[in-house]
């Protein structure tokens, strides 16, 4: 039998996949905005489970909510990635760095 | 019900529409020449709008089943972000016109920013809270990368979108945990689970979403974004940055902490307090180096959310109270200084180097010493507002029995007050050398020269923002 707490493992463990992605990660930077995508995935995986077993809909409407929040935001991410590329002509991490910090 | 739900929301959604009606006239009216006119119709729209919620009397008001909340520390909050958005519009306005930044998109993405904002402080609800702040920021993703051509300006767009995405993922999987242990997403529902016992999930949830918030407000373990993104991003956009934002991100704190955590003070209060330390004394360390004023600018903020939070964190209705003082103060100091950072150019070009500096009371004695008026108040000392709105937070500390908060407060504000007086002192006794062109556009020597003034005649009565603070307390605080 699949319990809440097994939804909640895969949430959490895809959760910090995706935080390590972001802080671990050296090559590219589309590699970070999936590593995004990861994380907001793991969020709706616990919204889901929650929701159904507490037979609560309100979780699922929230589902979709952040559903069409994070295409927007892999849009708009895309969108200055594509410029960052004009103006540099790479899109590695290690080049990030024009300014320090 | 519907139609009292609609005039509820009534100031965001003519904004709503008066944004997506300009978008529509931007692009049917030819290449950005219309930009002046939207830029001011888009201020002359957010002041009509502050002057409409302030003169309102609406009294406490919730909309949507309580998903939308309208109360004086809503409206506040609201009349603070429209005010400095609009104040921010018109002294950028002359910078985006020289220099070649004159896009119609810019006041379009500023207003949607703010309507972002304002349901922010109005959350009732945690998905209200998330598409609220997600509007704000996708909002603020793009303007920061406003100036396409520029590797500066597209770089600090990509760091705050991978950051500010990172922090939202942070805030959501921390209302995700929420809304599971309290089965509700509602405040008021949240409101009633925690005034028993406490699961530890929901806890979880209440730290994974103040570390998120205090990425938006750039406080210390989560500020490093602050410093690139305001070096990179065009003036006038760092100008923004500095202000109404900030203000939105630290009500939502207050309003998550107060309406939904309400029953459980001691937890919030000591991350608060530790987020409020570390802020104070990084802003003011890692500034001392600084050679660039909009970093330094970057990390002056950061100290100043520290402060604004040690009234957050003091958890009483004194301690919002003075947060909201400080916030106003903030913004209104921020709005000064960035006025004369925006003027700073030499042979026509702009510099943001803080030696170029040198000897401006020879130049221009007048705006000198009305930035030496905003120095000594972002710095704290005596007769200026600054001094009062750093007073009052203290004050709400030590009330509070956290007498040591204000007592790091204070010495932090003293390392603080070296960099902002290294910034005098250039102006004053620096050596000789290039000097910057004393051209000043009129909306930006305006807004430089009424804040300063209000710096010193505010110490009579702080303009009757201390009452108006006190009733917004008064509502969020029961």
């Amino acid at each position: 039998m699949v319990g809440l707490e097994h939804y909640l493992s895969v949430a959490a463990a895809l959760f910090v996949i995706g935080i390590f992605g972001i802080f671990l990660n050296r090559k590219n930077v589309i590699v970070i905005l999936m590593s995004i995508e990861l994380i907001l995935l793991a969020v709706n995986i616990n919204l889901v489970a929650f929701s159904s077993f507490s037979g609560d809909l309100v979780g699922q409407v929230f589902t979709m909510f952040v559903l069409t929040v994070a295409a927007a935001e892999a849009a708009i991410g895309l969108a200055i990635l594509v410029v960052f590329f004009r103006t540099r002509g790479t899109i590695d991490v290690e080049d990030v760095n024009v300014m320090k910090g | 019900m519907l139609q009292s739900d609609l005039a509820t929301v009534l100031p965001e959604l003519i904004l709503a529409i008066y944004a997506m009606g300009a978008l529509m006239f931007g692009v049917s009216s030819g290449k950005d020449q219309t930009t002046g006119t939207l830029t001011w119709a888009t201020a002359g729209m957010f002041v009509a709008l502050a002057l409409w919620i302030g003169f309102g009397n609406a009294g406490d008001r919730s909309a949507f089943g309580g998903m939308f909340t309208d109360d004086n520390f809503a409206r506040f909050a609201k009349i603070t972000i429209l005010l400095s958005a609009a104040a921010v519009l018109l002294i950028s306005q002359d910078y985006m016109a020289r220099r070649d930044l004159a896009r119609f998109e810019y006041p379009v993405l500023v207003s949607l920013s703010v309507i972002g904002m304002m349901m922010m402080v109005s959350a009732g609800d945690l998905m209200a809270l998330y598409m609220g702040l997600e509007l704000q920021s996708l909002a603020l993703y793009v303007v920061a990368a406003l100036r396409r051509d520029s590797a500066r300006s597209t770089e600090a767009g990509l760091k705050y979108f991978v950051l500010g995405a990172l922090s939202s993922g942070l805030l959501l999987y921390g209302a995700s945990l929420t809304y599971g242990y309290a089965g509700t997403t509602l405040f008021s529902g949240i409101l009633s689970t925690v005034n028993e016992e406490v699961p530890l999930g929901l806890l979880f949830g209440l730290v994974f979403m103040l570390a998120g918030l205090a990425f938006k407000v750039s406080a210390a373990p989560f500020h490093m974004w602050t410093p690139d993104v305001y070096e990179g991003s065009p003036t006038p956009v760092t100008a923004f940055f500095a202000t109404a934002p900030k203000v939105a991100a630290m009500a939502l704190i207050a309003r998550l902490a107060y309406d939904a955590f309400g029953g459980i003070p001691d937890d919030w209060s000591q991350v608060l307090s530790a987020l409020a330390v570390l802020s104070m004394f990084w802003g003011a360390l890692a500034a001392i180096g600084q050679r660039d004023i909009k970093r330094l600018m970057a990390y002056s903020s950061i100290a100043h959310m520290g402060f604004a939070l040690v009234g957050l964190a003091a958890g009483t209705a004194e301690g919002v109270q003075a947060m909201l003082i400080y916030m106003a103060i903030y913004v209104a100091m921020n709005v000064g200084t960035f006025a004369f950072i925006l003027s700073m150019e030499r042979d026509g070009k702009p510099v943001t180097d803080i030696a170029s500096l040198n000897m401006y009371s020879r130049t221009d004695p007048m705006k000198a010493l009305a930035m030496l008026v905003l120095l000594f108040s972002l710095a704290g000392v005596p007769p200026m507002l600054g001094f009062f709105g750093k007073f009052y937070v203290f004050r709400a500390a030590v009330d509070a029995d956290m007498a040591w908060l204000a007592l790091a407060g204070a010495v932090a504000s003293v390392i603080g007050a070296y960099y902002y007086l290294r910034v005098v002192f250039y102006m004053y006794f620096g050596t000789e050398g290039d000097r910057l062109d004393s051209r000043m556009a009129p909306a930006q020597w305006l807004a430089l020269v009424a804040v300063a003034a209000a710096m010193l005649l505010g110490i009579i009565n702080l303009f009757g923002i201390e009452s108006a603070a006190a009733l917004a307390a008064e509502s969020l605080v029961r």
